[in-house]
């Protein structure tokens, strides 16, 4: 039996009333704008941005505004967002190498051309709350020193000169594009990082603590650690030269993996990247990490039936957007399906108490 | 790239878009139809039509192959100015454009894949001509009969036989567009 | 050739200046600069965005990262100079702006646009790197060895 059932559009209405009603919470209190979310929730932003999968640094104000700080919700109003824009073209490959750095930390070395640059971090900070924020006092003003910033180079590279780490193959191939093409496995390491950078941080971070922890051993150094602002450049047909489009923040982690070797490599480290847009330094390690336990195949490590290790399981439960979709869905009216359930259960006990009531006659 | 290259675009993009695909839509949706499109004027040897055409379903995701006498220059800058698409091959185009003889052979183009039959090639046909007479159609669209001035009526009947697989046909003339999709049965 | 070639740079160099300037800027600098010259559209402002690649290990193959909001258009002065505006964002003022800046930069305007807009955007985008650099360069580590143990 099919029950087709209409309604609900009046409550419907006044929920969306309500929910708008609350968004804007007590009138006393001054609204946000996007203006201050933008500039004092900059890393909120950011999350938004990486897997929202668009920089836009207004657009993330206004769908966390919107969303009620639900960042999920606020990264599905991105996605959806997104969807409707024109695509130009694609830019050249960023050269994170020509990045102006706000921050560059190594675990691996201490003496590094460029230096140790700390940058706005919470490392080091006591974790205690600070009541003085509360208090809406000024903030104090950073110190500042001359720059006598060069080129900062890649940490990887000088390892690489010494020939102690694998080398990145560049091979000019165009890569595949998850929001052109679907997903099918085996998925090369293009399609993964793209993934990746996208993914939800906290299934990510869960991920990669796991491979610290043993499930695929993949003990892993920062090998180094950067964020700044780099310039985007794009070729544009009718000049028929390229020019920069833009600049934006992206944090970079380049990991280092002790590797013992294969049959066809020689005992060396190897690599994990992680590169997400904006300062978001807790995704891009973890990415790096899961980048890497990913690898095992193409490094001829041994499958050991970690997550990490399984494609399939890793990408197709990266994205919260997919997952929250699917998640959320089964709260909506289920009320056939549940009937035929509901009926099939009456039946099975009418069953069960028949034979018991027969057993109990005999 | 010279200024023939910048101009001949939709004056009003989102409108005359807007315009010009409900006319391919319709089109489409009525194999044998003749339908006009307006708003493009690209550089010779192109019709408006096909232009309009070209101008409206392609972007920088659809690789775009330029048979015989529509490969050259000015069109080549044309379509990546307007629409950013890559000229490409027959091979691997989503779109092709010029005159039946230099699109031939039809076997050049993908059909699609039995888990993905829309990856296929759309050809847009400048014909010389364009009326709805000749070769009898039926099928999807068509309420009895409809018929339609096909350049080669037994290459388009193989073509529908590989159903749910093949191209599509939209023909072009002047400002006039019809089309021939894949699940038109042609007599 | 060459010649086309440094005219590409400098071209190349402006372009790159204006699609990165603070949302209102250049329109004020220009505005300041001259009165706007009559243009017509060959493509009028729109919105859409450019997928960002990144190198797998920074230096290997290229990989989809994710996009950016970017706004461009191209017009024609009287004269027939052709201008196009790519920015950052979604502003399609500054795209119209910057386009009108590239078209007039080909003419003989070209030295007061210089003067008047390109080098005053140069200098402000100059002193906010400076200023952030300053800034990054303060929390630089200076190691110091407190004590060597004996051989």
């Amino acid at each position: 039996m099919y029950v087709s059932v209409k309604g609900g559009e009046r409550a419907i209405r006044n929920a969306h009333g309500w929910l708008a009603e609350e968004r804007r919470g007590d009138r006393n209190v001054t609204e946000l704008s996007l203006a201050q979310i933008r500039e004092q929730l900059t890393l909120a932003v950011n999350r938004v941005m990486a897997e929202g999968s668009l920089y836009d640094p207004d657009l993330a104000a206004l769908a966390i505004k919107q969303a009620r700080g639900d960042l999920i919700e606020a990264i599905f109003l991105i996605r959806a967002y997104r969807t409707t824009l024109p695509r130009f073209g694609y830019s050249e490959p960023l050269d994170t190498a020509r990045m102006t750095c706000d921050r560059r930390i190594s675990a691996t070395f201490k003496d590094l051309p460029g230096g140790q640059i700390l940058g706005p971090t919470f490392d080091y900070t006591h974790r205690l709350l600070d009541f003085k924020l509360a208090a809406e006092g000024d903030a104090p003003q950073a110190h500042s020193q001359p720059a006598t910033q060069g080129e900062v180079p890649h940490v990887t590279e000088f390892l690489n000169n010494e020939g102690l780490i694998e080398e990145t193959a560049r091979t000019g191939k165009a890569p595949p594009d998850l929001t052109r093409e679907p997903l099918e496995m085996p998925a090369e390491r293009a399609l993964r990082l793209q993934a990746l950078t996208r993914a939800d941080e906290g299934f990510t971070l869960g991920l990669a603590y796991s491979t610290q922890r043993g499930y695929a051993r993949n003990h892993a150094f920062v090998g180094e650690l950067r964020i700044g602002m780099v310039a985007i450049e794009m070729e544009i047909p009718e000049l028929g030269f390229a020019i920069e489009i833009g600049d934006m923040t992206v944090t970079e982690c380049e990991t280092v993996n002790q590797f013992k070797g294969s049959k066809t490599e020689p005992p060396q480290f190897t690599r994990g990247y992680g590169l997400v847009f904006g300062q978001t330094e807790r995704k891009a390690i973890a990415m790096a990490l899961v980048d890497r336990a990913l690898r095992w195949e193409e490094l001829g490590e041994d499958y050991v039936g970690a997550p990490a290790q399984d494609a399939e399981f890793v990408l197709s439960h990266a994205d919260n957007i997919q997952a929250t979709g699917f998640l959320e869905h089964i709260k909506l009216p289920h009320y056939v399906d549940f009937q035929s359930e509901l009926e099939l259960v009456r039946k099975l006990r009418r069953t069960v108490q028949a034979a018991q009531s027969q057993e109990a006659a005999e | 790239m010279d200024m023939l290259a910048l101009e001949g675009g939709f004056a009003d993009p989102a409108r005359t878009a807007a315009h010009a695909f409900r006319a391919v839509m319709a089109a489409m949706a009525r194999p044998g139809t003749l339908q006009q499109i307006a708003g493009a004027r690209p550089p010779a040897p192109l019709s408006p039509a096909a232009g309009a055409v070209l101008l409206t379903l392609c972007d920088a995701d659809t690789p775009v192959h330029l048979a015989g006498a529509a490969d050259c220059p000015a069109l080549r800058d044309w379509i990546a100015f307007h629409t950013g698409a890559p000229i490409t091959g027959p091979a691997d185009c989503a779109f092709a454009v010029g005159a039946w003889d230099a699109l031939l052979p039809l076997n050049a183009y993908p059909i699609g894949t039995a888990e993905y039959p829309d990856r296929s090639a759309t050809l847009i046909v400048e014909m010389p001509k364009l009326t709805a007479t000749g070769t009898p159609l039926r099928g999807p669209g068509i309420k009895d009969r409809a018929a339609l001035s096909l350049p080669d009526p037994e290459s388009c009947a193989a073509n529908a036989a590989l159903y749910p697989l093949g191209l599509d046909f939209v023909f072009t003339c002047g400002d006039t567009v019809a089309a021939l999709p894949r699940s038109t049965e042609v007599l | 050739m060459n010649d086309l070639s440094s005219q590409n740079t400098d071209r190349k160099k402006w372009m790159s200046l204006l699609a990165k300037a603070p949302e209102g800027r250049i329109a004020a600098l220009l505005d300041t600069a001259t009165a706007r010259p009559g243009f017509d559209w060959l493509r009028a402002p729109e919105v859409g965005s450019v997928m960002v690649r990144g190198r797998m290990g920074g230096t290997g193959d290229a990989f989809n990262m994710g996009e950016m909001t970017v706004t461009r258009c191209a017009l024609k002065l009287g004269c027939g100079t052709v201008g196009h505006g790519y920015v950052q964002g979604r502003r399609k003022a500054c795209a119209e702006a910057a386009a009108l800046i590239d078209a007039l930069m080909q003419t003989q305007a070209a030295p007061r646009i210089q003067a008047e807009v390109l080098d005053p955007l140069t200098e402000e985008t100059e002193a906010r790197q400076t200023s952030r650099a300053d800034k990054a360069a303060a929390t630089k580590v200076d190691f110091f060895t407190m004590s060597r143990g004996e051989d």
